[in-house]
């Protein structure tokens, strides 16, 4: 058939653009193995770096000895602080402008800490090595309870900073307290609790957990010192932003630093701060002239690397004695560990924490946040989420609840009352966000008639019976959620990180056959993008998906961008993509004029050609203009056929989703079954309909880990108790439930597709209808609140206290 | 993850691989499927000098079956047990714990001479094997001798096993015909090891019971026993919650473990009666 022939339907279907379910282009090489990550790199007399660690929590380290270490054939250097020191490299700054040890100075803050670095010809030597290093070691008191941190007489964590009375984001009030951040009207929403008809308190803890990425974070650090150049391969979720921040750190001038992200397992927020182990590596390479390979092992990941939430959120909700929430008060105590290296944008050191009003219409509200020191590995990433926005969703969505239960209401319904209305958009919230879109009361009734919510009430209370009745020992609970998100960060005029304003790019070069490349800086890690940013570019310039290369994660290559995690890829690197290939068009439109011999403006563009407008059989093709672009002269046009968009966004996106999970608890073991779960995401234009539900399945597991069994778990003492995936739950197949997937499409606004991002959302609404399904099993006998995990244990603990073994 | 420096042997028969224990003494250990071996390897926590890998030793392979007996070689593996009819029509109470013993990956490789000479008092296959009073044909330097399961364990990680000696079969005889059976394990997700088991015997005059992962060492009680062949349920339970004594740990404090004990308990004696006849 030709082109000719084909109707304009063939045509569009031929691009594979937005819509698509396209299959993953990134799975050819998966599949089979073929993938290449940072441990696949092997470099000629590349050496390996391994760390010594600190056993306890909190001590002061005596002295350090070598000599045995050093001895060991095989054995090229052991880097301890006293080495970095002269390079002012001991300490770095984190994300959050605190700073962190890179090796232990002095003390130790936290179990797990680094404390020497051993660089060795063989990584089984290195390990060897580790076990040769003698560390005198003096115990310290330990804290790892962010409350009795802030006690007036609590041992001082960080001796660097004692006495400071301003950190970097305000007044520090305790040696132990970072920041306090404030938004909303303290006054006013008091005011409204005060003569509230009725006001429901609870303290809400999203407990301790972490990423902990299928591949865990390691580098290879190669220091040529012919040209001077050095080139860091690593697991970096934001490469240019590393590239900038060891120029900074380093002293190497910006063009000498070539940062290369491979494949990388997994994410989730862990891969995007800087550790000890990319500076060490650097610094070893640099001294010995040769590669240094660096990778962690599971324990080292889990103990070490940025951990996620450890949120204290009290709240008090308070409504009309008919269910009008009329305002919202939050103080939270936010567990930092020892260092402040949350991953935020610099003008939210809590992150997005004020989104949580939520879904809701709720006029009035107040957050307070905490930062607090404790002995604890440092971190507080976004795990699979925008900036604290998992936090955010939790506390609302049990505070909800939490209102039900005091006003004696249905939780659906109170929702319902309370949402946001479809013509309040663009919503204005009282904790300063501008909601862009959506439409929650469809996404609601859609919800509940595909659960058949009445009838699933129905059926809780006939099993409520026979329990009483002793026919059963099974409970059953529905949870709900209705979550909305705030992603895409963001705007330059109120994100950036380090200075580096957040916003991305994308490069697009028309190759003359008509076939195309595209760069970008962000950095896929399992989400896809080589798919579905090539399906965003097939519909915006009409080349088939098939024809075009993505290719991020080179600074050498891609265009400047702050990487990929917050759910901001789609919103931001996206809407350059699209915009470039806008640009790209306009371009091509002239080209397709001079060709057809018409006037720019008679020619317009249709799927895959431009045409003369009322003459449809007479165009140009792309691929004709592509190869046109690259051998005709054509006045006042430069040859070629390229573009680059640096998109700013005006505003964050907001995806939102209605959950429904339907829980049996068996009182007498603890033990839950998750026989159902239906999740409606709205993610405004959805570019690929496959990679969403996978997305939808990914988070949604993830979501359960954390609700059912996932944990950092600390004793008193500050030992680290789920360090190995033994303890530290990670969800096989046969926990994982089937998940039904559904969805409503409320476009954003200001994208210039009216996509908003769906990595994260189920990870984020996920979580609370989870847990709110467990806690409404036990409502009929009084629970309002217990904390996750909702592993076996608590939950039979659960049912312990409420008197249910009789 | 790396364990330290070691030496490899690969023996093909029991005499040369007892020789070879006998030479190195507390320095040797063997290996198996090496999956309680090798992470503990790993960790550092166990550090021998010279590993004896027994794979190629043919002797210790192979499950036989008389019309009394059965004889399962040290080396074969969990999956083999799970995949052989014969065995599972004779003791079918084997493939029902089998099939709970972390997942396929690790059913493949590890072993059961591995998981009953290990002594970890989280293994399933120890109680299992105290349930089915089996006895344990081990051979040594010295010759060869039989223990039985119910007195090879004396805490955790420490059993009757001389550091000379290695475990060749394990020999069970069949049960009574007309006993019923029941392997009932709760754990966090597949994978885990039990936060409580119970394996149950039982028929016309039979009771044998036997709870893992709650207590240093299985737990059997001959008290238990007799209550449950003579029908006495409450007294067989009794009996077992007196003499286990869980520790306090991810899986939950010792007063949920005592609970959850007594529960798994009752399940297991009601679906094993349930298959008596
Ligand atoms: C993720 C995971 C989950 C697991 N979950 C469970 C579970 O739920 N239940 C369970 O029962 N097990 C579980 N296991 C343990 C698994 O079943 C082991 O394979 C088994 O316990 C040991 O068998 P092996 O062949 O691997 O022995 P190895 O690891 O090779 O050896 C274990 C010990 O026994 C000694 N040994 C081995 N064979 C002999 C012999 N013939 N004579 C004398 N000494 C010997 C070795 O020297 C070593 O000290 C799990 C393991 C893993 C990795």
């Amino acid at each position: 058939m030709t082109e000719a022939a084909q109707t304009r339907e063939e045509r569009a279907t031929a691009l594979k653009g937005l819509g698509t379910a396209r299959k993953r282009v990134e799975d050819v090489r998966f599949t089979q193995g073929k993938g290449n990550y940072v441990d696949d790199i092997k470099l000629d007399g590349m050496l390996f770096g391994d760390f010594v660690r600190s056993p306890y929590a909190h001590a002061k380290v005596l002295s350090i000895n070598t000599e045995a270490a050093t001895a060991l054939p095989g054995v090229v250097a052991v880097l301890t602080a006293a080495d970095l020191e002269p390079l002012g490299l001991h300490w770095m700054p984190t994300l959050a402008g605190d700073k962190q040890m890179v090796l232990a100075d002095g003390k130790v803050l936290f179990q797990g800490q680094e404390v020497a670095f051993v660089i060795a010809e063989d990584r089984y030597i290195a390990a060897d090595a580790v076990e040769l290093v003698e560390v005198e070691y003096e115990e310290q008191p330990v804290i790892v309870d962010p409350f009795k941190a802030l006690e007036p007489d609590a041992p001082v964590l960080r001796e660097d900073i004692r006495d400071q009375l301003e950190g970097a984001h305000g007044p520090r009030k305790h040696n132990n307290h970072i920041f306090t951040w404030e938004q909303g009207d303290k006054a006013a929403t008091e005011a409204v609790l005060a003569g509230a008809d009725v006001v429901a308190e609870e303290m809400v803890y999203y407990h301790r957990t972490h990423p902990c990425p299928l591949e865990t974070c390691g580098c290879v650090a190669s220091m040529d010192k012919v040209n001077g150049k050095l080139t860091l391969y690593g697991t970096f979720q934001a490469p240019h932003a590393v590239r900038t921040v060891a120029s900074l750190i380093s002293g190497i001038a910006e063009h000498n630093i070539r940062v290369i992200s491979p494949d990388i397992g997994g994410g989730f927020g862990n891969k995007v701060g800087v550790y000890p182990g990319y500076i060490c590596s650097v610094v070893a390479s640099i001294v010995t002239g040769k590669p240094v390979k660096w990778v962690e092992d599971r324990i080292e990941n889990l103990t070490s690397t940025a951990f996620a939430r450890d949120y204290w959120m009290k709240g008090k909700i308070a409504a009309t004695k008919d269910g009008k929430i009329t305002g919202l008060w939050c103080h939270t105590t936010a567990d930092h560990g020892a260092f402040d290296a949350c991953a935020d944008p610099t003008k939210f050191p809590a992150g997005f924490m004020n989104i949580c009003t939520g879904s809701y219409d709720i006029p009035t509200a107040y957050l307070s946040v905490d930062g607090v020191y404790t002995n604890k590995a440092p971190g507080g990433v976004a795990y699979r989420c925008s900036f604290r926005v998992t936090e955010a969703a939790y506390f609302i969505e049990r505070m909800i609840e939490v209102l039900a239960i005091k006003l004696g209401m249905d939780a659906a319904e109170l929702r319902r009352i309370n949402f946001i209305r479809a013509d309040q958009f663009p919503y204005q919230s009282a904790l300063g966000w501008e909601y862009d879109s959506g439409n929650y009361h469809a996404a609601w009734e859609k919800a509940m008639k595909a659960v058949d919510y009445e009838g699933l009430r129905a059926e809780q209370a006939k099993r409520l019976e026979d329990f009483k009745a002793g026919k059963t020992r099974k409970l059953m609970g529905i949870g709900l959620t209705h979550f909305t998100e705030i992603v895409g960060a963001g705007p330059v005029k109120n994100c950036d990180i380090l200075g580096l304003g957040m916003f991305d790019s994308c490069e697009i070069r028309i190759h003359p056959t008509g076939s195309a490349i595209a760069r970008l800086g962000t950095i896929s890690q399992g989400q896809g993008h080589a798919t579905t940013f090539a399906q965003i570019l097939a519909s915006e310039i009409g080349i088939p998906a098939d024809d075009i290369t993505v290719e991020e994660g080179d600074t050498d290559t891609a265009p400047y961008g702050l990487g990929t995690y917050g759910s901001r890829s789609t919103p931001v690197a996206g809407a350059a993509t699209a915009m470039a290939g806008r640009k790209i068009r306009a371009k091509a439109q002239m080209i397709a004029a001079y060709l057809l011999e018409v006037h720019d403006d008679d020619v317009e563009f249709d799927v895959d050609r431009f045409v003369v407008k009322g003459a449809p059989e007479r165009f140009k093709t792309m691929k004709e203009i592509a190869f046109a672009s690259y051998n005709q002269a054509i006045p006042g046009v430069e040859p070629g056929l390229e573009a680059v968009s640096y998109y700013d966004p005006p505003n964050m996106t907001y995806p939102f989703g209605a959950y429904v999970c339907v829980v049996d608890v068996d009182v007498d073991t603890g033990v839950t079954d998750i026989r159902q779960f239906y999740a409606l995401d709205d993610c405004g234009t959805r570019i690929n309909p496959m990679i969403i539900e996978g997305q939808v399945h990914g988070g949604l597991t993830e979501a359960l880990a954390i609700a059912m069994g996932q944990e950092m778990a600390y004793d008193e003492i500050g030992n680290v108790k789920t360090a190995t995936l033994m303890d530290f739950f990670w969800p096989s197949p046969f926990e994982t439930p089937n998940y039904q997937t559904d969805w409503t499409t409320t476009p954003s606004p200001h994208h210039p597709i009216g996509a908003k991002g769906v990595g994260e959302s189920p990870n984020v609404g996920g979580v609370p209808c989870f847990s709110n399904a467990v806690h409404d099993a036990f409502r009929p006998f009084g629970l309002t609140q217990t904390n996750m995990p909702h592993d076996h244990w608590r939950v039979w603990k659960v049912a312990h206290d409420l008197g249910l073994h009789g | 993850m790396i364990p330290g420096v070691f030496e490899y042997h690969r023996p093909s028969t029991i005499t040369e691989a007892a020789g070879l224990l006998t030479r190195f003494g507390d320095d040797a250990r063997v290996l198996a499927g090496g999956h309680s071996l090798i992470p503990m390897m790993k960790l550092r926590v166990a550090n021998p000098e010279h590993l004896i890998d027994l794979q190629d030793v043919g002797e210790l392979k192979g499950v036989s079956i008389t019309s009394d007996e059965i004889s399962i070689g040290a080396m074969v593996t969990q999956h083999e047990l799970i995949q052989n009819d014969a065995l599972a029509s004779a003791v079918p109470i084997i493939r029902e714990a089998a099939l709970q013993i972390a997942d396929p990956q690790v059913r493949y490789v590890g072993t059961i001479g591995g998981n009953v000479a290990n002594g970890d008092p989280g293994n399933d296959m120890p109680g299992l094997m105290q349930c089915l009073d089996a006895s344990y044909e081990v051979a040594g330097d010295k010759g060869t001798r039989r223990i039985a399961a119910r007195e090879f364990y004396e805490g955790a990680f420490f059993t009757a096993l001389a550091d000379d000696e290695i475990l060749t079969r394990i020999v069970i005889a069949k049960p009574q015909a007309g006993s019923g059976y029941a392997y009932e394990k709760q754990k966090r997700k597949i994978g885990d090891y039990a936060t409580a088991a119970a394996a149950v015997i039982v028929g016309p005059g039979i009771g044998s019971i036997a709870m893992t992962n709650l207590g240093d060492t299985p737990i059997w009680s001959a008290g238990a026993n007799d209550a449950l062949a003579k029908g006495d349920v409450d007294g067989a339970v009794n009996a077992v919650m007196a003499a286990i004594s869980p520790a306090s740990d991810n899986r939950g404090p010792a007063e949920f473990k005592k609970h959850l004990a007594g529960v798994i308990l009752r399940r297991a004696i009601e679906r094993a009666q349930g298959r008596a006849n």
